[in-house]
């Protein structure tokens, strides 16, 4: 199928602010459906708030646009109750990790099959430019005139440490190993987040005097390197790139499965070892 | 297997089982909750039941999530439910207003603590009536059940899953803990003795375009099951009938009324009560949930001393029954409310009476039990007996 068949045409043009990289983050996903051949009623997309979360409006599957910070708790209701379905939660950094942080450990804690894509422009956008827990300190915005002093996150290690069995990170500069990346957390069995470093260049960009949209993304280049690269070692300040989480984990939805047939396997026992009683 | 005899289907319990039991009478397949006293033994219930009847349950993060979880759930064709008690339903107040927005049927039971707060954990109290009607913020109409006795919760639970499939709204069911932890006996009725209310689901074939939003003459809206055939949108956004985003006046304006009017204009269908002596009573007590079996004490005692002593107790608590309250006092010389609170049932009674000076509040909110006592005490000061 070609890509375009997979949008709602009919809302564009989009709502993102001219050079916001949410759309390339789209168009990635978009090609990794396409080259991963679901079908549109196998995908459901959910969202929460935020100008990531608008992603969902846009895409012709299954979407469910919920509440800030909530989207992988419905999209947990959501793959337990249909675990064939393929969901897709892009969220944005607020979203994914100031006010759904508990969902998220937790969702990575149990493993569920859910593909988490966080969309981190480091920035509040929607609300007009107020820091996020992934803007780190020194940063300015509406709520920090005077830069902030909150620490970031680091969503690789986070995700590590409450047990996402696929952990990715790249930027909206490095298109086709976005795509990539996608391709591998949709198709992996249990969670998995992608972290995609995006530009705002209306908040972010403007108040930190980062320039355009594409001195933004210049800026993401020079800034990442894979992440098995020796400049890290002469270099602590990059940013390292790439799949640092593959593993192998039993996956929450597979485990329950389990559980349902050890409960059944025990009840014909017992059944059949109460049949023995009565005969004997 | 458990046989069907009648000796089995006699159970000995706790209302919170008895809650279980009409739940899964009704058919929940889906459960998401946090433990919290306290309701906790409905989790626990669950837990065994439903993985052995081919159902879901989870234990989520917190109560916010809990709801989530369950919308996300009966969005894809299960009836779903979670339990919780006033600081858990207090976080679940953020999803159930998407509920109501995004008309998903589900059930929610509260078994009420007395708060504000962690207030009295293991303590019955009545003091959510209004947070169910109003905890979660902007215009919005709401069911809310509630029972007096097991056998009484049993057929309420039922009730309330029929309520939401038919209404597509999310149903509270509220208890207070002596309910709760109360053992009593429970009669399971047979299949098919209570009847129920399956999901409607649309007959628009797939790939047809089909309006999620757009209700039927009768104004219940079929639904299909989300991740199947048809792809819609569901958000808690205003939105038009394929279930898009809308700020067009005349969408916002229609959907604000149709979320109105199919709970508030069914309201005398929906008001579920029972009543004692209420024909030629000019003593007429109104209560709900175990305060009620005290005034119900106090009618027959009552009435054993010539007192014209009536009770009318309800059932259902939102959308408040009015017009019921008000013909049952049309000729009372005094009304007084039993209730485990500061008077939040009371304060809709004077509104739905033609004399509110006439309605008086019997109440207890330290955790006790109201007793017969203290509603003859309030009877005799209200009559100038003083006590």
């Amino acid at each position: 199928m070609a890509v375009d068949s997979y949008i709602r045409k009919r809302f564009f043009p989009h709502i993102w602010c001219p050079g916001c990289g949410h759309g390339t983050v789209l168009n990635a996903l978009l090609r990794a459906i396409e080259a991963l051949g679901l079908s549109k009623n196998e995908i459901v997309m959910v969202s929460g708030i935020g100008c990531s979360a608008r992603i969902s409006g846009y895409v012709d599957v299954h979407t469910l646009h919920t509440l800030h910070g909530r989207a992988l708790a419905f999209a947990t209701g959501v793959k337990l109750s249909r675990p064939e379905l393929t969901i897709l939660v892009p969220m944005g950094d607020g979203d994914a990790l100031a006010i759904g942080g508990n969902h998220f450990l937790h969702a990575a804690r149990r493993n569920i099959d859910l593909t988490a894509i966080i969309l981190n422009n480091r920035i509040y956008g929607m609300t007009g430019g107020q820091f996020s827990p992934l803007s780190g300190c020194g940063i300015q915005a509406t709520t920090a005139p005077y830069s902030t002093i909150d620490h970031a996150f680091d969503v690789v290690e986070l995700s590590r440490a409450a047990g996402a069995s696929f952990v990715a990170r790249t930027t909206t500069f490095h298109v086709r190993e976005l795509e990539k990346m996608l391709i591998q957390a949709i198709s992996h069995r249990g969670f998995s987040v992608v972290e995609v470093l995006s530009q705002c260049p209306t908040h972010f960009g403007r108040r930190n005097q980062e320039g355009s949209a594409v001195d933004m993304l210049k800026k993401m280049k020079q800034a990442t390197v894979p992440l098995n690269s020796g400049k890290l070692d002469l270099d602590p300040g990059l940013i390292p790139r790439g799949v640092f989480v593959d593993s192998d984990k039993p996956e929450y939805c597979e485990l329950y499965a389990d559980l349902v047939a050890r409960k059944s396997a025990d009840d014909q026992a017992e059944s059949v070892a109460a049949d023995a009683r009565n005969e004997v | 297997m458990e046989a069907a005899t009648t000796s089995d289907r006699t159970l000995f319990v706790h209302g919170n089982q008895a809650c279980v039991e009409g739940a899964l009478y009704a058919g929940v397949s889906f459960y998401a909750g946090y433990p919290i006293t306290p309701s906790s033994e409905i989790a626990e219930e669950m837990s065994s039941r439903l993985p052995a009847s081919g159902g879901k349950f989870i234990q989520m993060e917190d109560e916010i999530s809990s709801m989530c979880a369950i919308i996300g759930a009966s969005l894809t064709g299960r009836k779903a439910m979670t339990a919780t008690s006033g600081p858990g339903f207090s976080l679940m107040q953020e999803a159930l207003g998407y509920a109501i927005m995004a008309e998903i049927p589900c059930v929610i039971v509260n078994v009420m603590r007395g708060g504000p707060s962690t207030g009295l954990p293991t303590q019955g109290s009545q003091g959510d009536v209004n947070q169910a009607r109003w905890g979660t913020h902007g215009d919005h109409a709401i069911i809310a059940l509630t029972a007096s006795s097991h056998q009484a919760l049993f057929e309420t639970t039922v009730r309330a899953f029929n309520l939401a499939e038919t209404c597509r709204s999310p149903v509270i069911v509220l208890y207070d803990e002596l309910l709760a932890h109360m053992r009593e006996r429970l009669i399971l009725p047979e299949p098919g003795d209570l009847p129920l209310v399956e999901r409607l689901r649309t007959f628009v074939p797939g790939g047809v375009d089909y309006h999620p939003y757009l209700a039927r003459s009768d104004g219940r809206l079929p639904m299909s099951d989300f991740g199947g055939v048809h792809r819609y949108n569901v958000t808690g956004l205003f939105h038009d009938m394929w279930g898009f985003p809308s700020t067009d006046p005349t969408v916002v304006h229609e959907l604000m009324h149709h979320l109105h009017d199919k709970i508030v204009q069914r309201t005398n269908e929906l008001a579920s009560y029972c009543q004692y002596a209420l024909e030629d009573a000019d003593t007429v007590l109104i209560s709900y949930g175990t305060p009620a079996r005290s005034a119900m004490q106090v009618a027959r005692k009552g009435r054993e001393n010539g007192h014209r002593v009536g009770v009318l107790e309800l059932e259902t608590l939102w959308p408040f029954p009015a017009q019921l309250v008000r013909d049952a006092c049309a000729n009372a010389r005094v009304v007084i409310v039993v209730e485990m609170n500061m008077g939040q049932v009371r304060d809709q009674v004077r509104a739905a009476v033609r004399e509110p000076s006439r309605v008086f509040l019997a109440n207890r909110v330290d955790g006790e039990f109201i007793r017969s006592k203290d509603i003859s005490t309030v009877i005799r000061l209200v009559d100038g007996h003083g006590v």
